[in-house]
C-alpha cells in the first residue's frame, strides 16, 4: 500500500487521481496474439495508442512494461521521430513529435521493422540524383 | 501554374522527404481517429492532391477560431495544410488589405467558380446589414455571394455554425449562423468555442482526401463529434459511483472527482476534448477541474447557467411554487366554499346518497 | 426545434408550468377536502382521538395476517414498487439537486449503479402489478381508464430515466429531455388522479385513527 492507502503500483494501478481503465492487459494480449501471427504467418500489425483511452499514467506504465531492446533510432523528419525496439523483439514503439517536442502520434508496431525505418523508393531516387549533379560537379572542376 | 502542382510533387520540390510525408500520414490519421490500416490510403490520396483554392470569410467573430488555428503547437501539420491549400483570402492572415485584398478574392472566385471551399467563422447578422460590413459589402451579402461558387463550405466555431455569443440572449444584431442562410450547399459544421485546432485541421484533411465526411443531424463531423464527452471522460467512474465534487477545490474536486454537481454538461455535449484534448494532448477543462460548458452544442450561453446541472430546472422554481401555492389558496378556497354550500344545503334538503355520488373522481 | 431547443423548453418554462399547476392543484384539492368539513361527533370522548390518529399514521403501514392471506402479491409488489421509487427519485444525486435547488435542502445520495439496479427491479415490479392488474377478473372488473393511465404516466419516467442513464438510440439531449417531459406529465396528473393518494392517505389514516381513538377503541 502507498502512503494515500492506495494500492501498490502494479500492471494495473494508475496515478491517485484516476482510477485504472483496465486497457493494459488486453492490449499485451493483443501485441502477444499480433507476434503470434506474425511468427506463423508473416503478418504484421499496428496499434495507434491515441485510439485507447488510457488513465493519466497508465501510458506510462504500459512503456515502462515494453522497456527498451537493442534498437534506438531517432529520425529528423519534419520534427524528430523515435523508433525503439521494445524488450520484446518484433515490438516497435514509435513516437511523432513536432518541431516544439510535442507528441504528435505514438503506435506501437508488430513486424520485421517499422516501414519508415527503411529508406524510401522516392527519396533515394532523389537522394541519387543529388549525388549524381555532385558527381558530375567534381569531375568538372576536378 | 502551382496551383496545379500535386501536393506529392510540392513536398518533393521543398525538400520534404517521403518519410516525412509518411509521417505526417500516420499522425493525421491518428488524429481523424482512422485506423492504421488507413495511413496508405491517405498517402495515396494527399499525394495526388491538387492545391485546392481556399476562401476563407470572418463575419462577427473573436478572431478565436484563426487563433486556435494558428497559435497550434502542431506548425508541422499547419503549415503542410496551408501549404497544400491556396489561402486567396483571410482577413487576419493576408497580406494585402482594402480594395487590393477584395480583388484577389474576386479573381480567386471567378478562375475556380465552382471548385473553391469556402471557410466561414464568425456569425452573420441576418437582418439588419449595417451591424457588420467589409468593404461596404454587408456580411450577409458577401456569404451568399462567395457560397454561391463554392464546392463546399466548412463553418467553423460555434458562431458560424450556431450563431454563438452574438446569438446569445437578447441577440441584438439578430446573428445567425451560415446554414441559416445557405440552404443549397453542403455546410461541414465544426463549432467549438473555439474548435480544438486539431479538429479544425483534421476535417479541412478529411475534406481534402476524402470529400465530405459523415455528418450528424447538426451537420457536424461523426470522427471528432460522434462522442460526447461525459461517453469518453476520465471521471465517468466517479460519476457512476456517485462521487462528486460539492464545489471549487472542496475534498471531491481535489481527488478528481466529477462535476456534474458544478455544472458539467459533459453529458449532451458532443466534441473530442475528453480524448484529442487541448495543446496536442495537454489536457481539457475537466481534468483541469472546470465543468465542461458545452461550447460545442447550440445555444450553449443561454443553457441555462454555466455552473447549474444539467438536471436543474433553469427557472425560479421555489417562486413558482410559492405563485402557485397563492393561486391555490385563493381558487380552492372559492371551490371549497362553493362544495360546501352544496353539502350544507344537501342536508337541508335531506338528499340521499347515490351510487354516482359514490363514484365521483371530484 | 432541434433536441438542445427540447431541453432547453423542457427545463425551463415547461418546467414551470408543470410546477405551477401541480402546486395549485395540490392545494386546491387540500381545500376541497378541509372546506367539506366534518360531522362533530358529539358522543363523549371515550379514549384520545390524536393518540388514535398518530399511531393509525405507521400501524397501516404494516400489513395484517388476513390482508397479507388475500392479497399477498398485491402487498408485496406495492412495497417493492413503492420503496424503488423512493430510491430512485429521492437517493440518485442529479435528483437530490433539484430537491436542493427548490427547498434549499439536501442528503446524500447513492451509488448511480445501485439506483441503475433499483430502477430495473422496479419497473419489473410494476410490470408485474399491471400483469395482474389485467389477469385478475375482480381488478379487472374494477379497473377504469384512469387506473391505466395513472401507471403508464409512473412507470414513463422510470423507462425514460433507464434510456437516459444509459444513453439508448437517441441524442443524449433528446433522451434527458424526454425523461424531464415524462416527469413534467406526472407532475401535472398528479393532483387530479389517484396520485395524490400521496399526500391523501396521511389525512385518511389520521381521520380514521382519530374516530377510532375518540370512540376509545382500537384501529
Amino acid at each position: 500500500m502507498t502512503a494515500n492507502g492506495m494500492p501498490a503500483p502494479g500492471f494495473e494501478a494508475s496515478a491517485p487521481c484516476a482510477p485504472p481503465t483496465g486497457n493494459l492487459v488486453p492490449l499485451m494480449h493483443e501485441i502477444r496474439h499480433a507476434l503470434t501471427r506474425w511468427l506463423e504467418q508473416g503478418e504484421e500489425h499496428v496499434i495507434d495508442l491515441r485510439s485507447i483511452p488510457l488513465a493519466p499514467g497508465e501510458e506510462d506504465r504500459l512503456l515502462a512494461q515494453l522497456g527498451e531492446g537493442e534498437v534506438n533510432a531517432r529520425l529528423s523528419i519534419q520534427g524528430p521521430s523515435d523508433i525503439i525496439e521494445t524488450r520484446y523483439p518484433g515490438v516497435w514503439l514509435i513516437t511523432h513529435y513536432n518541431e516544439n517536442e510535442s507528441i504528435m502520434g505514438r503506435f506501437i508496431e508488430v513486424c520485421e521493422v517499422p516501414g519508415i525505418l527503411t529508406s524510401q523508393a522516392d527519396d533515394i531516387r532523389a537522394g541519387l540524383e543529388r549525388l549524381e549533379d555532385q558527381l558530375s560537379n567534381a569531375e568538372t572542376t576536378a | 501554374m502551382s496551383k496545379d502542382k500535386t501536393l506529392g510533387e510540392t513536398l518533393q520540390e521543398r525538400g520534404i522527404s517521403r518519410r516525412s510525408f509518411l509521417k505526417f500520414c500516420a499522425t493525421t490519421a491518428s488524429m481523424m481517429a482512422l485506423p492504421p490500416a488507413m495511413i496508405p490510403v491517405i498517402a495515396a490520396t494527399l499525394e495526388k492532391l491538387r492545391r485546392p483554392s481556399v476562401i476563407w470569410l470572418s463575419f462577427q467573430e473573436c478572431t478565436g477560431c484563426t487563433e486556435s488555428l494558428t497559435r497550434s503547437h502542431s506548425a508541422t501539420i499547419e503549415d503542410l495544410i496551408f501549404d497544400t491549400i491556396s489561402l486567396d483570402y483571410h482577413h487576419t492572415l493576408q497580406a494585402a488589405s482594402g480594395s487590393a485584398a477584395e480583388q484577389a478574392r474576386e479573381e480567386a472566385m471567378q478562375e475556380n467558380y465552382g471548385n473553391y471551399i469556402l471557410v466561414v467563422d464568425g456569425s452573420i447578422p441576418g437582418e439588419n446589414n449595417g451591424y457588420s460590413t467589409i468593404a461596404g459589402i454587408s456580411n450577409k451579402d458577401m456569404l451568399l455571394e462567395v457560397a454561391a461558387g463554392a464546392a463546399a463550405i466548412v463553418a467553423v466555431g460555434s458562431c458560424a455554425t450556431f450563431g454563438g455569443i452574438p446569438h446569445a440572449d437578447p441577440n441584438p444584431t439578430g446573428a445567425v449562423s451560415v446554414s441559416d442562410l445557405v440552404k443549397d450547399k453542403a455546410i461541414v459544421n465544426v463549432p467549438g468555442c473555439p474548435p480544438i485546432p486539431a479538429v479544425i485541421t483534421g476535417v479541412l484533411v478529411q475534406f481534402l482526401t476524402f470529400g465530405l465526411p459523415e455528418l450528424d443531424q447538426l451537420g457536424r463531423p461523426a470522427a471528432f463529434y460522434g462522442n460526447s464527452i461525459h461517453d469518453r471522460c476520465y471521471r465517468r467512474p466517479f460519476y457512476d459511483k456517485g462521487l462528486f465534487a460539492n464545489s471549487f477545490d472542496d475534498e471531491g474536486a481535489k481527488k478528481g472527482w466529477c462535476l456534474f454537481k458544478l455544472g458539467c454538461k459533459g453529458p449532451t455535449t458532443y466534441n473530442a476534448c475528453a480524448t484529442t484534448k487541448w495543446n496536442d494532448g495537454t489536457s481539457f477543462p475537466i481534468e483541469a477541474g472546470h465543468p465542461c460548458l458545452g461550447c460545442s452544442e447550440p445555444d450553449f450561453w443561454d443553457a441555462g447557467g454555466f455552473y447549474k446541472a444539467l438536471s436543474i430546472p433553469t427557472e425560479d422554481i421555489g417562486k413558482t411554487a410559492v405563485y402557485a401555492g397563492a393561486a391555490g389558496l385563493i381558487a380552492g378556497a372559492a371551490i371549497g366554499a362553493s362544495l360546501r354550500a352544496r353539502k350544507q344545503s344537501a342536508v337541508k334538503n335531506h338528499e340521499r346518497v347515490t351510487i354516482d355520488d359514490l363514484d365521483q373522481e371530484s | 426545434m432541434t433536441d438542445t431547443e427540447f431541453l432547453l423548453w423542457v427545463r425551463g418554462p415547461a418546467f414551470s408550468a408543470a410546477t405551477f399547476i401541480m402546486c395549485a392543484g395540490l392545494v386546491i384539492r387540500f381545500l376541497e377536502i378541509f372546506l367539506l368539513g366534518r360531522k362533530a361527533d358529539l358522543a363523549e370522548a371515550r379514549g384520545s382521538a390524536a393518540a388514535g390518529g398518530f399511531r393509525t399514521l405507521f400501524r397501516r403501514s404494516i400489513p395484517d395476517a388476513g390482508s397479507f392471506q388475500r392479497s399477498g402479491f398485491t402487498i408485496v409488489s406495492g412495497y417493492i414498487f413503492h420503496i424503488g421509487l423512493f430510491i430512485v427519485i429521492f437517493l440518485f444525486v442529479p435528483h437530490i439537486l433539484v430537491f436542493e435547488t427548490v427547498s434549499g435542502l439536501s442528503w446524500p445520495g447513492l451509488p448511480s449503479n445501485i439506483i441503475d439496479a433499483t430502477n430495473v427491479v422496479t419497473m419489473i415490479a410494476l410490470l408485474a402489478v399491471l400483469i395482474h392488474r389485467v389477469k385478475d377478473p375482480v381488478m379487472r372488473m374494477l379497473s377504469e381508464f384512469n387506473d391505466y393511465l395513472v401507471w403508464f404516466v409512473t412507470f414513463l419516467p422510470l423507462l425514460t430515466g433507464y434510456l437516459a442513464f444509459h444513453r439508448v438510440a437517441l441524442s443524449a439531449p433528446m433522451l434527458i429531455g424526454l425523461h424531464i417531459l415524462s416527469v413534467e406529465l406526472l407532475m401535472v396528473l398528479f393532483p387530479f388522479t389517484k396520485l395524490s393518494h400521496a399526500f391523501t392517505l396521511w389525512m385518511a389514516r389520521w381521520y380514521n385513527g382519530a374516530i377510532a381513538g375518540y370512540k376509545g377503541v382500537q384501529s
